[in-house]
């Protein structure tokens, strides 16, 4: 069966995009829904950001003077829910994903619009859930990761709120992955092989084949874990004869894949980026689908490792510590291939470049804490403290949100036709490195010295060191002013951009900017090398 | 750099376009079959790690009986054989054969959920006695689930075959494909569920 286009439809003025009431309906337009999972994520950023700001502020004394003890349980809580699966998951995936890959294959839309539609407007109403949760009696107070027994002892009207919203978000990226998987593998234009293909779209297929393989175990423990707390049945609590290692086991299933649903989006979204400012082809195409492919297939069988004080077995912590160290290799090769792309480049220094680079240098960083976590010696040292802490953050938001911001950078031209003021953006880059290596750095300090996580008090000997980082917490939070003020300016004012403003070669920049309605006036474009820059 | 007569130039095998493309709908629900697949594979993985290292308290009762759930396996195995049938009838166009069977596949899958009701209300167990009860009741729960969806999802591509104004013919048989894909899904889950649950 076949499924056709109108052909006079994609010539046609009156379906050219109009105003932005549009980012407010069901609309089926991959660009449209691109933008509203960027902007409702950006907005749960700033709640978030707050969140993470009264932290830090609470941790500049010792003592829990800013905010009862509990009610700081409950605010990292929502701090570490709403970064994950409100900003950078939806981010990362659905609003560049949903942009681009349309783009890179060819196609006017994606494979299953409306289901697209569905999984975007999935988000606001659980975000808001989420946000409602810490309202009611009771908000959820056992961290993102809800580990019983916490999870079913602490007052409980909030955590079943916060169960469901991560339910109905973990359906949302269900729907995404299944899109974005049949879109890359059956709606490439004819013509285009796989081994042509921009990274991202390699990166979004390993992405999405995590999204499935990986997210319906974590909806399949939350009902579990909704059982225990509604029905009063046994799975995790011990008292009744349960297993809490059961619920790590599933959850960390989950969780230590959206690592890499995280992060992968983040690999395939600097490789587009590195080869167009630094105008050289991007190095070891091949070497860096197979990286992805490997980091895939490895990121299923390593969730253990987040469990080696939890009792594990000594053959299940040799096996999770050498799969996980595997890891390294793959990861590697890319950051390798990254730098090659950059060595002997002509390479212009802009927001979306310095972005760039500062993602290499902190995933680098958080990429080597991560090895270190994964001995276990070493990990039963550090484990729940404040090391952690800096590591993932290392990779959360050196790695993926500084990827976010450049992306940001490289694609507002493509999306409004206007260019960012490059100054306010540098600007940004300056204040956002030295403010994220200010307050996380000093972390790797505290947790050695035995700082533990998720506590609003310590030892008042880590005082000083814990007022550098929120320092550095106060300088990150001021840098969104410069970004804000920049895309506002530039959006009502900004220079025209041209259609291809950084003169780059994938599909995405051969059409105007914006672009049309089905995103090409004729027939999409064949682009066989999309990194082809000095040829 | 000159890209932008680059870009002409990869413009070049543009004539090869061709409007349309295959319907991948089915793929798509392949796809989220996995994803569900992977739910249960969860559970399954939850009740075996269970079995294997938390015993259960003395004097906990945990004895199943086999006939209803035999039963109810040799139910689902038929239903999947009718429903082959009546896409094969609705292939030819005989629209009333095929709902005949697609009614008969959904009689079975309600025979299915009274019998599994039947041994709900007769189990010497109930969902919170002990850890084994528990996992029993969410897992075959969950396939129940499943079973009712299929069924009423069966009834609706009852109606829509019908002959005057139904949407199902030999020329579109998507609706039918898919439910069928889902209902073998939910029959293999059944079977394995059956092995794990019962015969383990």
């Amino acid at each position: 069966m076949t499924i056709s286009i109108d052909p006079q439809k994609t010539n046609n003025e009156s379906l050219q995009p109009k105003g932005w009431l549009r980012y407010f309906s069901f609309s089926l337009d991959h660009k449209v829904i691109g933008i509203q999972y960027l902007v409702c994520g950006f907005l749960f950023y700033l709640i978030g950001g707050t969140l993470a700001s009264a932290i830090r502020i609470e941790l500049a004394s010792p003592m829990s003077d800013f905010m009862p003890r509990d009610v700081y349980n409950q605010v990292l809580t929502l701090h570490g829910t709403i970064m994950i699966f409100l900003w950078i998951v939806p981010v990362v995936n659905g609003a560049f994903g949903n942009y681009l890959i349309p783009f890179y294959v060819g196609a006017r839309d994606m494979a299953f619009p409306r289901l697209n539609a569905v999984a975007f407007w999935l988000i606001p109403p659980s975000g808001l859930m989420l946000v409602a949760s810490y309202f009611v009696e009771g908000a959820a107070q056992a961290g993102w990761t809800a580990y019983p027994p916490l999870s079913i002892t602490t007052p409980q009207s909030g955590q079943i709120i916060w169960i469901l919203s991560v339910l109905l978000l973990g359906g949302s990226s269900i729907f995404g992955g299944i899109n974005f998987i049949a879109t890359i593998i059956k709606l490439r234009r004819p013509g285009l092989k796989l081994m042509q293909l921009p990274m991202y779209c390699w990166a979004m297929l390993g992405t999405s084949l995590l999204v499935v393989l990986s997210t319906p175990v974590l909806a399949g423990t939350l009902i579990l874990l909704s059982f225990d707390i509604i029905a009063k049945t046994g799975f995790f609590n011990p008292v009744l004869g349960g297993n809490v290692v059961v619920y790590q086991h599933l959850f960390w299933f989950y969780s230590h894949p959206a690592v890499y649903i995280m992060v992968l989006p983040a690999f395939g979204l600097v490789s587009e980026i590195l080869p167009v400012h630094a105008r050289k082809p991007l190095f070891g195409y091949t070497t860096m689908v197979f990286s992805i492919m490997g980091i895939v297939v490895l990121g299923l069988v390593v969730w253990a490792h987040h469990m080696f004080t939890s009792g594990t077995p000594p053959w299940m912590r040799l096996f999770f510590t050498i799969a996980t160290a595997f890891i390294a290799v793959p990861t590697g090769i890319k950051f390798f291939n990254w730098v090659a792309t950059l060595w002997g480049g002509k390479i212009s220094i802009n927001s979306a470049m310095l972005f760039s680079c500062g993602f290499i240098i902190n995933f680098v960083f958080g990429g080597i804490t991560g090895v270190a976590l994964a001995q276990v010696p070493f990990d039963i040292h550090v484990h729940d403290t404040y090391f952690v802490v800096a590591h993932f953050h290392y990779i959360v938001y050196g790695g993926t949100v500084f990827i976010i911001f450049s992306s940001i950078y490289h694609w507002f031209p493509k999306v409004t036709g206007k260019m960012l003021n490059e100054k306010l953006g540098i600007l940004h880059f300056i204040i956002t490195f030295i403010g994220f290596n200010l307050c996380f750095a000093p972390q790797h300090w505290l947790g050695l010295n035995g700082m533990p996580r998720r506590v609003a008090e310590y030892d008042p000997q880590f005082q000083f060191v814990n007022q550098i980082s929120s320092l550095g917490a106060l300088l990150m939070a001021i840098s969104t002013i410069p970004f804000l003020i920049n895309v506002f300016l530039s959006v009502r004012n900004g220079k025209d951009s041209g259609d291809n403003p950084w003169n780059a070669l994938t599909p995405e920049w051969l059409t105007s900017s914006p672009p049309p309605i089905e995103n090409w006036e004729g027939e999409a474009p064949l682009v066989e090398e999309p990194y082809g820059y000095g040829k | 750099m000159t890209t932008l007569d680059s870009s002409k130039e990869i413009q070049k095998n543009n004539s090869e376009v061709n409007e349309t493309h295959e319907d991948f709908r089915l793929f798509g629900l392949i796809t989220f079959l996995i994803a569900d697949g992977m739910t249960f594979a969860g559970f399954f993985a939850a009740y075996l790690t269970y079995k294997a290292v938390n015993p259960l308290p003395d004097g906990a009762i945990y004895e199943l009986e086999l006939p209803i759930p035999t039963l109810n396996t040799i139910l689902l195995l038929v239903s999947s054989a009718t429903f082959h049938k009546a896409g094969k009838a609705l292939l030819k166009d005989k629209n009333l054969n095929a709902q005949k069977w697609l009614f008969f596949t959904a009689f079975l899958g309600i025979i299915f959920l009274i019998c599994q009701l039947f041994e709900y209300f007769h189990l010497p167990f109930g969902l919170t006695d002990n850890l084994f009860a528990s996992t029993f009741y969410a897992l075959t729960g969950f396939h129940g689930l499943h079973v009712t969806l299929g069924t009423l999802m069966i009834l609706i591509i009852t109606w829509q075959s019908r002959i005057n104004g139904g949407r199902l013919t030999s020329d579109n048989m998507f609706p039918l494909e898919a439910v069928e894909l889902y209902w073998h899904f939910v029959d293999g889950i059944w079977v394995i569920l059956f092995i794990i649950l019962y015969l383990l």
